[in-house]
């Protein structure tokens, strides 16, 4: 097993995923004992960001990593084709033509990394993105509280892919948790990743739910063994969403059980995450927790609607070395 | 020219250099050489000889500073004498807005103070940025309220005048801030020699204790080397000296101070375990250790460099050691995404590197991460974890004070609480677990001044920091911290010069016994519970003032010292016991005391010629000594710190453990008992060595301690030549503190033969035992060693 790990953690050269998660039987024993300290944890992850610094066109590259690993999301009540349409405009082409030259990018111009919409809005989303490359992600089971009927639940995630999304954001079933149902939990998440089929599963746990650390390791493990493509902390709409300290432990969560199964799981932090600098912290996790794969987007995504425009802003700044207005980017 | 696309594809780092044109312009200023900070005044640079100040990353100049002489340092003292009589004699309160000032301008100059000590001494941007200058800051805060909150807060105190502080290059402005914020805050004055490897920052700060106008002479700063250091230790106008640096020159001074009164703290190596338990967070242990050994390149007195693991979990655990070495990164320390700088001098390079090479001598597994690149110039050492290591391994005894990590490991709490404590040091210490009866009992346990639970290297203005056993004595920090700059008031009433006794073993042929009108008897030593007869077979007279010989007393020598001591250190539960048990014992002596009151009167008419009255006195006195100790022995409580949030930061008060009391000739009742009372109170086992000129009331004593139930061996008596006992006393490795009330006995001696294990000496000096100066915290607070123990919670 250790070597399955040693390879899977340390080659930076394998830039891409090959290998879908399959899970595994549920294994409790591979959750039931761990042990997290909050405190420690916390230290970990406020000194994290402190101990490393990305300069200049280090910095530039690693905003455009960030950027490509965006899922473009927008999960309102209020949301139309119309306003999905623009944003899959954005999400084709995040950066402006006078930005690409500036970077050295007109050969090879970056695109975020899906567009996350309801399942209503998956056919707008897939006509505006057609022939992009840009999947479309849709979050499914009764999002963002997952308390509809099993069926329901499944049925939502036939449709959209039925309807043409690659990637279904899931919720947890949070009680399941709480009450440590861990086969419950595990044969829902299983029959939703078949009800995906070829389409990749990311686990929502709604990491501010759940509140302990304990709970969060073990929920990503559930999630992992039922054969969960990502992990993911936040639908956006809990009280706390994605912190440092809560990712810290689903990559701890990542990490141990590519060394236990050889299979390399994505994780995405979502919500509350606004900023650059945001996306610096998170990429520096990635690649101090984790190593150099995580840092593509099979591996890595941010959920993220507003974090796009900061990140033009810098970028431009870069190229033109002067501070940018955000009136001044096309919006999303 | 980096182009972004292929920094996309490694998606490296890149470098990210802090600027230092500020600190180089500074630097130029002072091209010249740096003076000494004198009176308020730089010195001449061009005076005299001058050392060369480098930059360990690359070995370049950075400045030359003056090489500090006896003349220098004699200046800097009557300067610092000078200003203590002004200094000590303002409010507490205009004190304080001077270290309020201090404090706020530092943190104004943070980053050039950074900068600049990076610099010097080759520590990571990142460690000066946010935790060494963000340290120095809070402690002046911390310590400007102290000075604020003196008069109230320690009523009875007074400075004690000036003092010398010599610092070590690990941590230079922090350890000048511990030194120098409670000095000032107690209204001392003081002269500071930084180490000759990172002179910088004090420097640096002198000139901003210039721009804060702090009055001349308050704060004076002589830069030099051990001479420079030997000659402010020697100096006789210095009241106090407080050291921070290696053990061997703390022995050296604990000798060259002996005798001279100098108050003395020392702040000293270590060889701190970090004990990991089965039911750890692991990985987060992990970044434990990165924050115990690899922070600060390791050059940390209390850095966590045993690892004790429990054995089920040990191969997972250097698994997941060595992949985080992987990610750790050597190089430039002006880097921002550096996590280990360069070793601070060639010398200490080459001790690290010896001390590794004798490590794999002696059959170590040595891991270094294959990631690490070390740069071509500078001293740099990679971090390094040795495993296969044995308690009995060069590596696992001595501290290296570089980035080595020695490993071993355990199989029960016990073993983990023996193998953490077989060492000479006691500084720190780190525990591993979520079960937190596990992480209290093995912390109850330790014997080490500073604890962390699941934490490592916290430090903060408001929590005492320092060692038992040979990492020192003294606190810094906190309340604790702040009695080692101020004396008691009291201690000053003038005792009779002892007398001095004619101890002949040889029978008398002028003494005449008084006539028999009752049985004949015999005072014997009192060693492990029992009465013994002195080892030597010898008893000596006891003649009273009048000349007449009142009885006879064993001639106790260092085989009874030795046997008492054996018997204290078997009797290790006293301390474990509830204080209200012990408090119940001493209840009960005071009760049998009570009850032959008479006869313990009579003994000292007939002893010492004392009054009906003054006899009567005595015991009465003694009496109730025992019940005010009686009644403190659940009272000397502890503290909670207000440290940081989510952490209680526990200030334990534990005893020494075995302690050596000579007791004095006035008051042989009244003196004994008080020494001996607060010592056991506080859960000490004693060995009391009585007044060697009256040595007859304590011998009548062990029948009171036989009938109180006290447990063999918590307290012997061993009568005789005071002086001579009180060397072996002093020399004895297991005796953890010595109080020296015997005005017979040589402070010199006494304090020279206690730096063998670094026992602190308390010359305590005569008093009147029959008033209230002769009992009080102060007694408690000298039995008593306090362990501040972080435990952080949360869930």
């Amino acid at each position: 097993m250790h070597t399955t790990a040693a390879v899977a953690l340390a080659q930076p050269d394998v830039l891409r995923n090959s290998q879908r998660n399959a899970g595994t039987a549920l294994r409790p024993e591979a959750f039931e004992s761990i042990q997290v300290n909050l405190s420690a944890v916390e230290r970990r992850a406020a000194t994290l960001p402190t101990r490393r610094t990305v300069k200049k066109e280090y910095q530039a590259a690693w905003l455009v990593k960030a950027l490509t690993c965006i899922d473009l999301t927008t999960l309102a009540g209020d949301d139309t084709p119309g306003r999905v349409q623009r944003l899959c405009a954005k999400a084709m082409r995040p950066l402006s033509d006078t930005l690409l030259k500036g970077l050295g990018l007109e050969d090879e111009p970056p695109t975020v990394g899906a567009v996350c919409v309801y399942p209503t809005m998956v056919p707008a989303a897939v006509k505006a993105l057609k022939g992009s490359g840009v999947p479309v992600a849709s979050v499914a089971t009764g999002f963002p509280t997952g308390l509809t009927p099993l069926p329901q639940r499944l049925e939502e995630i036939r449709y959209a892919v039925g309807e043409g999304a690659e990637e279904i954001d899931i919720v947890i079933n949070r009680a399941l948790v709480f009450d440590q149902e861990w086969q419950a939990l595990y044969d829902e998440i299983a029959a939703m990743r078949e009800a995906c089929g070829e389409a990749h599963l990311k686990a929502i746990l709604a990491t501010g739910d759940l509140k302990t650390l304990r709970n969060v390791y073990k929920a990503s493990m559930v999630s992992m063994q039922a054969g969960a493509d990502f992990i993911k902390t936040s639908t956006g709409k809990e009280d706390v969403n994605a912190t440092l300290p809560v990712s810290l432990i689903m990559i701890r969560a990542l990490r141990d059980y590519v060394e236990e199964t050889g299979y390399r799981v994505g994780f995405k932090p979502a919500g509350g995450l606004k900023t650059a600098k945001d996306a610096m912290n998170w990429l520096i996790l990635m690649k101090e927790e984790l190593g150099r794969p995580w840092l593509e987007p099979d591996l890595f995504r941010i959920g993220a609607s507003s974090m796009l425009a900061d990140i033009e802003r810098q970028l431009e700044h870069f190229v033109t070395g002067r501070y940018s207005a955000a009136y001044r980017h096309p919006m999303a | 020219m980096v182009h972004v696309k292929d920094v996309l594809k490694s998606m490296d780092y890149g470098p990210a250099p802090e600027g230092n044109e500020h600190v180089v312009a500074w630097l130029e200023t002072h091209k010249a050489g740096f003076g000494h900070f004198i009176d308020g005044k730089f010195t001449d640079p061009a005076a005299g000889k001058s050392f060369r100040v480098t930059n360990p990353a690359d070995g370049k100049l950075l400045a030359r500073a003056a090489h500090g002489t006896a003349e220098d340092v004699d200046r800097a003292v009557a300067a610092a004498t000078r200003a203590f009589k002004s200094w000590s004699k303002l409010s507490g309160h205009e004190r304080a807005k001077y270290l309020y000032a201090i404090a706020r301008n530092i943190q104004k100059r943070d980053r050039f103070l950074a900068v600049l000590e990076t610099m010097d001494n080759g520590k990571p941007i990142r460690e000066t940025r946010d935790i060494d200058i963000p340290l120095v800051s809070r402690h002046f805060y911390h310590h400007a309220g102290w000075a604020e909150l003196l008069e109230s807060e320690f009523p009875g105190y007074q400075p004690v005048g000036v003092c010398g502080q010599i610092i070590p290059w690990n941590f230079p402005l922090l350890m000048l801030a511990w030194k120098i914020a409670p000095a000032l805050a107690a209204g001392n004055t003081v002269v500071l020699k930084p180490a000759e490897q990172t002179p910088l920052t004090a420097l640096a700060f002198a000139e901003i204790c210039r721009e804060v106008g702090l009055p001349a002479g308050v704060v004076n700063i002589v830069t030099g080397e051990g001479d420079t250091g030997a000659a402010l230790v020697a100096h006789e106008g210095v009241q106090k000296i407080a050291f921070t640096g290696s053990t061997d020159v703390g022995r050296i001074i604990r000798t060259a101070t002996a005798g001279s009164g100098k108050k003395l703290s020392l702040e000293l190596g270590g060889k701190s375990p970090f004990i990991v338990f089965d039911d750890a967070d692991l990985d987060s242990a992990v970044e434990g250790l990165v924050d115990a050994i690899w922070f600060n390149q390791g050059e940390v007195c209390c850095a966590g460099s045993r690892l004790l693991v429990q054995e089920g979990i040990a191969e997972k655990l250097y698994a997941k050691v060595r992949a985080r070495m992987e990610m750790l990164r050597v190089g430039s320390p002006l880097d921002k995404s550096t996590d280990i700088g360069a070793v601070v001098s060639t010398e200490q390079l080459e001790r690290i590197t010896s001390l590794v090479a004798k490590g794999k001598e002696e059959g170590a597994e040595v891991f270094q991460p294959s990631s690490i690149q070390i740069p071509g110039t500078g001293t740099f050492f990679a971090p390094t974890l040795m495993t296969g290591v044995e308690p009995a391994s060069t590596v696992a005894v001595v501290e290296i004070f570089g980035p080595v990590l020695v490993a071993m490991t355990f199989r029960t709490p016990d073993e983990a609480v023996a193998l953490a404590n077989n060492t000479r040091f006691g500084l720190a210490a780190s525990i591993w677990s979520e079960n937190i009866n596990r992480s209290l009992d093995v912390a109850s346990r330790l014997k080490a001044g500073v604890i962390w639970i699941n934490a490592t290297n916290l430090f903060d203005a408001a929590a005492g920091f320092g060692g038992y056993r040979e990492s020192g004595y003294g606190r810094e920090g906190g309340r604790e911290g702040l009695y080692e700059y101020l004396a008691i008031d009291s201690a000053k009433a003038k005792g009779k010069e002892a007398a001095k006794v004619a101890m002949t073993a040889a029978p008398s042929p002028t003494a005449q016994i008084a006539a028999i009108d009752e049985v004949d008897r015999t005072a014997k030593l009192y060693i492990g519970g029992k009465q013994a007869r002195p080892d030597s077979g010898y008893s000596y007279a006891v003649v009273n003032p009048a000349g007449k010989q009142v009885g006879l007393a064993g001639l106790g020598n260092r085989k009874d010292v030795r046997n008492a001591v054996e018997a204290a250190a078997k009797a290790e539960s006293w301390g474990a016991a509830t204080a209200h048990n012990r408090a119940q014992i001493l209840y009960y002596i005071a009760e049998n005391l009570s009850a032959r009151a008479e006869e313990f009167e009579a003994r000292l008419r007939t002893m010492t010629g004392a009054s009906k009255r003054d006899a009567a006195e005595e015991v009465a006195t003694a009496i109730r000594r025992t019940f005010f100790y009686a009644g403190f022995a659940d009272k000397h409580d502890g503290a909670v710190h207000s440290t940081k949030s989510r952490h209680v930061t526990l200030a334990m008060n534990e005893p020494f453990g075995v302690m050596g009391v000579l007791c004095p000739d006035e008051a042989p009742l009244a003196g004994f008992v008080s020494l001996v009372m607060p010592a056991l109170a506080t859960g000490n086992r004693v060995i009391a060595v009585p007044s060697s000129r009256y040595p007859l009331a304590a011998t009548d004593f062990y029948q009171i301690v036989d009938t109180s139930d006290v447990p063999a061996g918590v307290l012997s008596i061993v009568t005789g030549n005071a002086a001579e006992l009180a060397k072996t006393l002093a020399d004895h490795d297991e005796i953890a503190a010595l109080w020296n009330f015997n005005g017979g006995v040589d402070a010199a001696l006494v304090d020279k033969a206690s730096s063998g294990n670094l026992k602190p000496v308390w010359n305590g000096g005569a008093r009147n035992w029959q008033s209230p100066e002769a009992q009080g915290r102060e007694f408690l607070r000298r039995s008593t060693q306090v362990k501040n123990i972080w435990v952080p919670y949360g869930e």
